[in-house]
C-alpha cells in the first residue's frame, strides 16, 4: 500500500518538474526531466533481468547502443537522402520513431538472444565477466564501423519524428519519453505477475526449486533477459534522439555500469526504483556537475552510503522493506 | 504383475576408480513405498542424483511410467511426474509457502511463459495450491515468507510442491532429517497415506520410520544393492546384519 503511493508520488513528480520547468521557461530542466524519464525506463527494463531474474547483467549497454544507432542510422540516411540497405532490396530509411523503435527493439532482442543464449550457461560473477565482454565486442564493432561515424558516432541533426507531435519541442519530446516510460512501468509489472513472471522470479530465489517443479530455469532466465534488452533497447533510442547522437559512449561499459547504478540507487526489484534512481542520479549529475568535473566521486559516495545504510535503496527508505509474492 | 510405475535398470555411476553406483536396478511399484537404506557413503546420494536427473548415469536406464527417462532434464522429469523433496529443504525462503506451492501447480499446469493475466488471481493454481497445502495441514501458516517457519512445517511445504505435481511418483530424500518426535510422527502419518496416490521411494536414515512405512526395502552398500525385501525378510538377513547394522558374524 505504501509502495504504491510512493510510486504514485514518483510517477508524478517527473510530469511535474517538468512542467514547472516549462513554465517557468528553464527548458533545460526539461531536457533533464526527458533524460531522467530515459534513463529511468532502461533501468525499469535492466531491473526485469537484474531485480526480477536475478541476473547481475553488465552488459545491457549493448541493447542500449543498438537502439541509439537504430535511432542515429534511420536519421543518418533521412538526412543524406540514402536508403539503409541498397541491394539486394531497397530498404528506405525512415524518420517515423515507432518504426526505428520495432527495428531497434527486434535487434536488441535478436542480440540479446545470442549474448544470453551464451552468457546464461554461467552464473554469479561469470556471467557479469561474459555479460561484460559481449557487450564490449559490440562496442568495438561500433567503433570500426566508418560507415557510421566508427568511433566519432553518427550526430542526428533532426530529431525523428512522431505521429502527431513535433520532437523537436522540448515539452513534446518529455511527454513521449514519458509515455514510454509509464508503457515499460506497465509492461514490467505486468510481465512480474504472470506464471511467467512468477518462474522469472523463481529462478532468482531458488533455481532447484523452479526446476522441481517442471519449469527449466535456462530458457526462462533467456526470455526474460531478451524482453529486458528490448525495453533497454527503447531507452536507448530515445536516449540518442534527446541528445541528437548515438555513438560508441552508448555502448560502453560505463554506461552498463551507470543503468546497474540508478536501479540500485533506487531499490533493485521495485517496481518504481529506476525512477527515484534515475532522478537522483540527473539531480545529482547536473547539480555537482556544475561544481566539479569530479562529481562522479560524489556518486560514488551516494551509492556507497544507500548500499551499506539503506538496504533496498531509495524506495527502501520511502516505502520499507519489498513486498514478495 | 503390473507394471512397475518407476524402474531403474542397471544403472552405474563412477567417479575415478570409485564405483559410487553399481549396477543397481529397483522397482518401485504402485501403492508401494520403497525405501533406500545403507550406510554413509553406499551412495545414497549419487543414486538419488541420477533418478532425479542432477548426476548423468555412465550406463543404465531411468523409466518412469513406461517411458525412459534417463535423459531428461530435472525439469523434464518433474514433467513427466517425478516429485521429488530435498535432504535440505529446498524452498524460496523470502516469499509464503503458498506461492512455493502454487508455482509447482503452474508447472503442472503448464503456461509458464504466458505474459499476460495474473498468477496469483488464478482460480485453478490457487485451488491446486490450496489443496495441497490442506492435505498436509499447512494452510494456516501457509502465507507467511517460508524463512519463518519452522523446520518442520518447511518439511510439509516442500510435500506439499511435491503433491501439486500431482506425481506418478515421489522421491523422498531423508525427510525425517533434523524433524523432532512429533514432526516425526505427523510426516510419517502423511506418507503412509499418500502412497495410494503414488508410490514413494523414500531415502531415510530414521530406522524405526523406514521399518514403520515401508512396504519393501532395498539395501544398499557400496553402490550395489546388496537385497531387496520385505522389512522382515531384512531384519532377518545376515548379509544386512553384517554389511548396515555394522553387527559382526
Amino acid at each position: 500500500m505504501r509502495e504504491a503511493l510512493v510510486n504514485f508520488a514518483l510517477i508524478a513528480l517527473l510530469p511535474l518538474v517538468a512542467l514547472g520547468a516549462q513554465a517557468a521557461g528553464e527548458t533545460y530542466v526539461v531536457t533533464l526531466a526527458a533524460k531522467a524519464a530515459i534513463l529511468a525506463l532502461a533501468g525499469v527494463g535492466l531491473n526485469l533481468a537484474l531485480g526480477v531474474g536475478g541476473m547481475v547483467s553488465l552488459g545491457h549497454a549493448a541493447f542500449f547502443g543498438i537502439g541509439g544507432y537504430a535511432a542515429g542510422i534511420a536519421a543518418h540516411h533521412v538526412f543524406a537522402g540514402t536508403p539503409v540497405i541498397g541491394w539486394p532490396v531497397t530498404l528506405e530509411a525512415t524518420d517515423q520513431m515507432p518504426l526505428i523503435w520495432l527495428a531497434g527493439v527486434l535487434a536488441a532482442g535478436l542480440a540479446a538472444a545470442a549474448i544470453g543464449a551464451v552468457s546464461l550457461r554461467t552464473q554469479g560473477v561469470h556471467f557479469i565477466m561474459i555479460t561484460l565482454a559481449f557487450a564490449q565486442m559490440v562496442y568495438y564493432l561500433g567503433v570500426s564501423w566508418k560507415t557510421y561515424g566508427g568511433e566519432d558516432g553518427l550526430p542526428i541533426y533532426l530529431r525523428n519524428q512522431f505521429p502527431g507531435l513535433d520532437t523537436g519541442d522540448g515539452m513534446q519530446f518529455f511527454a513521449l519519453a514519458y509515455a514510454c516510460l509509464l508503457a515499460g512501468v506497465a509492461l514490467v509489472w505486468q510481465v512480474a505477475r504472470s506464471r511467467f513472471g512468477q518462474a522469472l522470479a523463481m529462478a532468482r530465489m531458488n533455481e532447484a526449486r523452479l526446476a522441481a517443479s517442471g519449469i527449466s530455469p535456462y530458457p526462462v532466465r533467456l526470455v526474460g533477459f531478451v524482453l529486458s534488452g528490448m525495453v533497454v533497447a527503447l531507452a536507448g533510442a530515445l536516449f540518442a534522439d534527446l541528445n541528437g547522437f548515438a555513438g560508441p559512449s552508448m555502448l560502453s561499459w560505463h554506461r552498463s555500469g551507470e543503468i546497474m547504478v540508478l536501479v540500485i540507487l533506487g531499490g533493485v526489484g521495485r517496481l518504481c526504483g529506476p525512477l527515484a534512481g534515475a532522478m537522483l542520479f540527473v539531480a545529482l549529475e547536473t547539480l555537482l556537475g556544475g561544481l566539479t568535473d569530479r562529481w562522479q566521486l560524489f556518486l560514488g559516495l551516494v551509492l556507497l552510503g544507500v548500499v551499506l545504510f539503506a538496504r533496498g535503496g531509495l524506495m527502501g527508505m520511502l516505502a520499507g522493506r519489498a513486498r514478495h509474492g | 504383475m503390473a507394471e512397475p510405475v518407476l524402474s531403474l535398470r542397471g544403472l552405474s555411476k563412477s567417479f575415478g576408480a570409485l564405483k559410487a553406483t553399481d549396477d543397481v536396478s529397483l522397482d518401485l511399484r504402485a501403492g508401494e513405498i520403497h525405501a533406500l537404506i545403507g550406510p554413509n557413503g553406499a551412495g545414497k546420494s549419487t543414486l538419488i542424483g541420477q533418478i532425479a536427473g542432477t548426476i548423468r548415469a555412465d550406463a543404465g536406464e531411468v523409466w518412469l511410467a513406461g517411458r525412459e527417462i534417463t535423459g531428461h532434464s530435472v525439469a523434464a522429469r518433474a514433467r513427466a511426474g517425478l516429485a521429488r523433496s530435498f535432504q535440505v529443504s529446498s524452498l524460496a525462503m523470502e516469499i509464503p509457502a503458498r506461492v512455493n506451492v502454487r508455482l509447482a501447480a503452474q508447472g503442472r499446469a503448464g503456461g509458464s511463459y504466458r505474459l499476460w493475466g495474473s498468477a496469483a488471481r488464478d482460480a485453478a493454481l490457487a485451488a491446486a495450491a490450496d489443496a495441497a497445502l490442506v492435505r498436509v495441514g499447512l494452510s494456516a501458516r501457509a502465507d507467511i515468507p517460508v524463512a519463518e517457519l519452522s523446520h518442520g512445517e518447511r518439511r510439509l511445504a516442500e510435500m506439499a510442491c511435491a503433491l501439486a505435481l500431482a506425481p506418478r511418483a515421489f522421491l523422498l530424500d531423508e525427510p525425517m532429517a533434523g524433524l523432532g518426535g512429533e514432526g516425526t510422527a505427523r510426516l510419517t502419518d502423511l506418507l503412509a497415506d499418500l502412497r495410494h496416490e503414488a508410490p514413494i521411494l523414500l531415502v531415510e536414515h530414521d530406522m524405526d520410520a523406514v521399518f514403520r512405512l515401508a512396504d519393501r526395502i532395498s539395501v544398499l552398500v557400496y553402490g550395489r544393492v546388496i537385497l531387496t525385501g520385505t522389512p522382515d525378510e531384512i531384519r532377518a538377513s545376515q548379509a544386512v546384519r553384517e554389511a548396515y547394522l555394522g553387527e559382526e558374524a
